[in-house]
């Protein structure tokens, strides 16, 4: 299982996390990231509105020939947007783990202020430790 | 005074309400809503189902239960934002988080003393403490007996206890402009009390010593009083 990239978004929409996992992607400035989690915001907002299936959740997933992105919305509305290689399978599993690493690294840490960016340490570490065998 | 005696109205004395301070209580409904609320709120927070205290239960009924990890990182997350409130820096942060821990193990030795029966007995000899304290403590508080325990090259009155992953710091990562916090300090509080309540005052800290295996690892640095030591040598060699 090849997973490229890792972003989180705060429930305002705003950039939280983002951490690449492979060499190959194209670098964007730390703007431009901010910019894209806001569209993608957006975007999200929109088709759970748009949906011709009432009740809705909005985008889950987007599939290119070059990558396939999986968006998953916590309850709270914190978005885990997961970008792996196409027809990976099971990529919904991964967005889970990422949510219980965050639950218990980052909400737990006493230094962290909610809704802000993520610098902890030991969530850094354990994410890299769960993504890295896959690889 | 023979009100307050009164099982039938134990919270008269201490009603907000005039009317009822003043005995004349009338029976209407949102009176006796007032009388009762206070009475069903503490009763749930401060007794179990079965009606009875903490202090009703005997001491080593608990001995074996366990605690929820992510109830004790929350709780001791409030603790550390707490404390921050009220300091400048990061050694006054260690030791508000020290202080915390101090009070705990005062009542943890009595504790444990009280839990070992016949075979407990006072130690006066700095290993013998210390090896209680990285056993039996240890194991008690976190569930495994501390990962090492060695003596400082350097200094005669020195002794390292060594944590790989200790469970208070499991959840917490320290932001980078205050690297020097280890949040540990607060167990070190508790092994400073273990000891000073033994009769080898000392000043426990602790400090974080990353590897690359543990990246938590964490040194508990024990700088035993000078009369430890005196008395120390006057002991006989066994």
């Amino acid at each position: 299982m090849v997973i490229l990239s890792i972003l989180i978004l705060n429930k305002a929409g705003g950039l939280i996390y983002q951490r690449d996992f492979n060499e190959g992607l194209k670098k964007l400035s730390s703007n431009d990231y901010l910019v894209l989690a806001g569209t993608f915001h957006g975007v999200h907002a929109i088709t759970s509105r748009i949906s011709p299936v009432p009740g809705s959740g909005g985008l889950e997933v987007l599939e290119s020939d070059q990558f396939r992105m999986q968006c998953f919305q916590t309850l709270t509305g914190t978005k885990f947007l997961v970008f792996a290689e196409p027809h990976q399978p099971n990529i919904d599993v991964v967005c889970r783990r990422v949510y219980e690493l965050y639950a218990d690294y980052v909400m737990k840490n006493p230094f962290y202020q909610i809704e802000m960016p993520i610098r902890c340490e030991s969530f850094d570490r354990h994410l890299m430790a769960y993504i890295k065998p896959k690889q | 005074m023979s009100n307050l005696h009164n099982p039938a109205s134990p919270f008269v004395p201490f009603s907000p309400n005039p009317a009822i301070q003043s005995g004349v209580a009338s029976p209407t409904t949102p009176l006796s809503i007032s009388q009762k609320t206070p009475q069903l709120g503490s009763s749930n927070l401060r007794y179990a189902s079965s009606r009875k205290s903490i202090y009703d239960r005997h001491l080593n009924r608990t001995q074996r239960s366990e605690l929820s990890k992510a109830s004790f990182a929350f709780l001791f997350g409030e603790m550390i934002q707490y404390a921050q409130k009220q300091v400048s820096g990061i050694q006054d942060l260690e030791k508000k988080l020290n202080i915390q821990g101090y009070s705990i193990g005062q009542r943890l030795l009595e504790l444990l003393l009280h839990r070992e029966g016949r075979s407990a007995k006072r130690e006066t000899r700095v290993l013998g403490i210390l090896q209680f304290v990285a056993q039996t403590v240890y194991r008690h508080l976190f569930g495994k007996p501390a990962d090492g325990l060695e003596k400082s090259r350097d200094n005669e009155d020195e002794y390292m206890l060594i944590d790989n992953d200790p469970a208070v710091n499991s959840y917490i990562s320290v932001p980078r402009e205050m690297s020097q916090l280890n949040c540990a300090a607060f167990v070190a509080g508790i092994i400073e009390a273990v000891l000073d309540g033994s009769l080898f005052p000392s000043r426990v800290t602790a400090h974080s010593v990353p590897t690359e295996q543990y990246p938590m690892k964490t040194v508990f640095l024990i700088k035993f009083d000078e009369s430890v030591l005196e008395r120390e040598s006057v002991m006989p060699n066994n």
